[in-house]
């Protein structure tokens, strides 16, 4: 239900699409974040987002901002405080009852009206379901332009977005411009971009914007909310050690080896996209741009050939250990280390020799 | 009731090749497929249709050649298939795609009745932007129902619906009104196989086809690639790293030996990981 992006224009073409940008926007400045807060959290990836929105206004020599909507008010002001201390030079607060849960009306309509009153030039949200759900509405209200999942946001000579992302499944990447609108939006998947220290004691302002909602006005209601029992699957993509299996491990009964590994290790499993789409392992396993982006102290990828989809799902982990039998893998131009083995065999191996050795220092301990 | 499902036709992506010289994506002989994910939208239309009756009506946008996956729908099950093809679409982004299937489905509901609800998968294999839902609710006024993994009741009576829809850390379960457009999660349920007639009649039956002026859109200014605010400034292939992987020695090795000797060159590399690992394992 989404367009393939277009072909890139022949080299030099480029100036002539990139007409004046309109009088009415010229006063659009300053990077957002949109803060996703609920059930009194901050999602991750929205510090994350203030890291990267602090390089890119640093470089529009611009202010960084967030802009947070809830129910409680003090909760939204703690958000603040840490919005300061991970990069944010001001945060918009938008306190009302009827924001209590997420849901895409009043929320649409409170993010389009600070865009309108404030008007920011780029406002990047986390690609989760909420911030895909509410960026699609909000860009559409605004007529505006909204890059999906990226992977890389530069400002290039022009003070223009330059977003990367993959594109045609994932098997190339591409660079998406906003042309004569603003803001110029994006969303970027959780973990993609590193969390940036905090500073303590970083202190910044918070400007607090009264909206006139009313609960009649708004016809979709929330009944009930079932959280998530504490899985594995939402640590996946913040786990420490993670181990995945792809179509090298020959069959669904030999994903037993990587989990088997991963446990030894103390860490997650998942695999590649082929065995989501062979029904070996549900989706939420699944790393790589279309699933979990991971950043891992340790990755051990088993049987994955390592196509662009996978890479840049995976190319923030610290140390990267491919087992491949084909020495041609795409896996090994971007893996640290690697091993030319079937995966079946070495894996059981690797448990051992992990086993054994941190079962020996126990003892010793 | 009259549901509309907005189906795309895409290649499979399973077998997309990228030309190792010119980083082109060879297209040739790349079999074209709907849109996986859509399926999951149409089977749940056909199953509330089968429910409490009415007519699925399927809808997409592409090249003459999508009326492809249009009969495959109807093979399915789904009463009439309408293409929306003109070459003033070509190059719409998100926001043009949703002008365009939102017009047409404006249109199909003047000519076969308004919809209580516009379906369509969470996003595509190819685009993956999740964006053309929303897009199409907002132009609409529907009420959007994202990422929905169950309808738990539908009056259309009162003309209400309610559904339980994936969120952040939980299941959210939501009612709202009718008209609605709701983005199916995946694995929700299995895509039905068409029966004897409904296959038959596919293969013969006629395909609505409109051009952009068939669909009522006259401001041409908001289609295709003029009615698109975002542009793609270049398409290319990942740069490699400077090194390749650090290859272990396998010949004539035991895999014992291979495991020790990666195990150790893990430890090399991420000292801190081996301490951690063995206080983890110490218990703490």
């Amino acid at each position: 239900m989404t367009t393939p992006p277009k072909p890139a224009p022949a080299a030099g073409s480029r100036a002539g699409m990139k007409k004046e940008l309109p009088e009415r926007f010229k006063s659009y400045q300053h990077v957002w974040v949109f803060i996703e807060y609920e059930h009194g959290e901050i999602n991750p990836v929205s510090l994350e987002l203030l890291g990267e929105g602090r390089k890119l206004a640093d470089k529009l020599g611009v202010e960084l901002a967030g802009a947070v909507a809830g129910a409680n008010r003090e909760g939204l002001h703690a958000v603040a405080v840490e919005a300061f201390e991970h990069g944010a030079d001001l945060v918009y607060v938008v306190a009302d009852p009827i924001l209590e849960h997420y849901r895409n009306e009043p929320f649409s309509q409170v993010l389009t009206e600070l865009v309108n009153t404030y008007k920011p030039e780029v406002l990047l949200l986390g690609a989760t379901v909420l911030g895909r759900d509410l960026a699609g509405s909000v860009a559409t209200t605004l007529l505006t332009g909204l890059t999906a999942d990226c992977t890389e946001l530069e400002i290039d000579d022009d003070r223009c977005l330059a977003a990367t992302r993959p594109t045609f499944g994932g098997s190339l990447l591409c660079t998406i411009f906003t042309l004569n609108t603003r803001p110029q939006m994006a969303t970027i998947r959780p973990r993609v971009m590193a969390l940036p220290p905090r500073q303590p004691g970083r202190t910044g302002r918070i400007i607090e914007h009264k909206v006139s909602l009313r609960e009649d006005d708004i016809v979709t209601k929330v009944l009930r909310f079932v959280a998530d029992r504490d899985s594995s699957k939402a640590q996946l993509a913040y786990a420490d050690i993670v181990v995945a299996g792809g179509l090298g491990l020959r069959s669904p009964e030999n994903l037993q080896h990587v989990r088997a590994l991963a446990t030894v290790l103390g860490g997650d499993w998942g695999g590649s996209r082929p065995l989501v789409q062979k029904g070996w392992m549900p989706a939420d396993r699944q790393i790589g741009q279309t699933g979990k982006t991971i950043r891992p102290k340790l990755y051990i990828a088993a049987g994955i050939s390592g196509a662009i989809q996978h890479r840049v799902g995976v190319e923030g982990a610290d140390l990267i250990v491919a087992i491949n039998t084909d020495p041609r893998a795409p896996i090994f131009d971007f893996a640290h280390l690697g091993i030319v083995a079937d995966a079946v065999e070495l894996l059981p191996a690797l448990t051992d020799a992990f086993r054994k050795r941190l079962s020996v220092n126990r003892l010793a301990g | 009731m009259h549901i509309v499902v907005c189906i795309k036709q895409v290649p499979d992506s399973a077998q997309i090749r990228v030309h190792p010289v010119t980083n082109t994506i060879m297209r040739q002989g790349v079999p074209t497929i709907i849109n996986p994910y859509d399926l999951f939208a149409l089977e749940e239309a056909l199953r509330l249709r089968d429910k409490v009756g009415g007519e699925v009506t399927v809808l997409t946008m592409g090249p003459p050649m999508a009326e492809d996956a249009l009969r495959k729908a109807l093979g399915i099950g789904a009463n009439r298939g309408v293409l929306l093809t003109d070459r003033f679409f070509a190059g719409s982004d998100t926001l043009a795609t949703s002008f365009a299937l939102a017009q047409a489905v404006r249109k199909i509901g003047e000519t076969w009745g308004a919809p209580e609800i516009v379906f369509t998968g969470k996003q595509t294999i190819d685009g993956d932007t999740a964006q053309v839902g929303p897009g199409i609710a907002r132009r609409l006024g529907l009420n959007q129902l994202t990422y929905v993994a169950a309808i738990n009741g539908l009056d259309l009576e009162a003309g209400t619906i309610a559904v339980a829809r994936r969120a952040e850390g939980g299941v959210q379960e939501l009612s709202t009104k009718l008209p609605a457009l709701i983005t199916m999660l995946e694995g929700t349920n299995e895509i039905r196989r068409g029966t004897v007639p409904d296959v038959l009649r596919a293969a013969r039956a006629e395909i609505v086809v409109w051009n952009a002026a068939a669909a009522g859109i006259t401001e041409m200014t908001l289609c295709g690639l003029r009615g698109s605010p975002t542009v793609v400034k270049r398409v290319f292939a990942p740069t490699p790293r400077a090194t390749k992987a650090e290859q272990v020695e396998v010949k004539d090795r035991p895999f014992e030996t291979i495991a020790d000797d990666v195990m150790e060159r893990i430890f090399a590399a991420q000292p801190a990981l081996e301490a951690e690992l063995l206080r983890t394992a110490a218990g703490y």
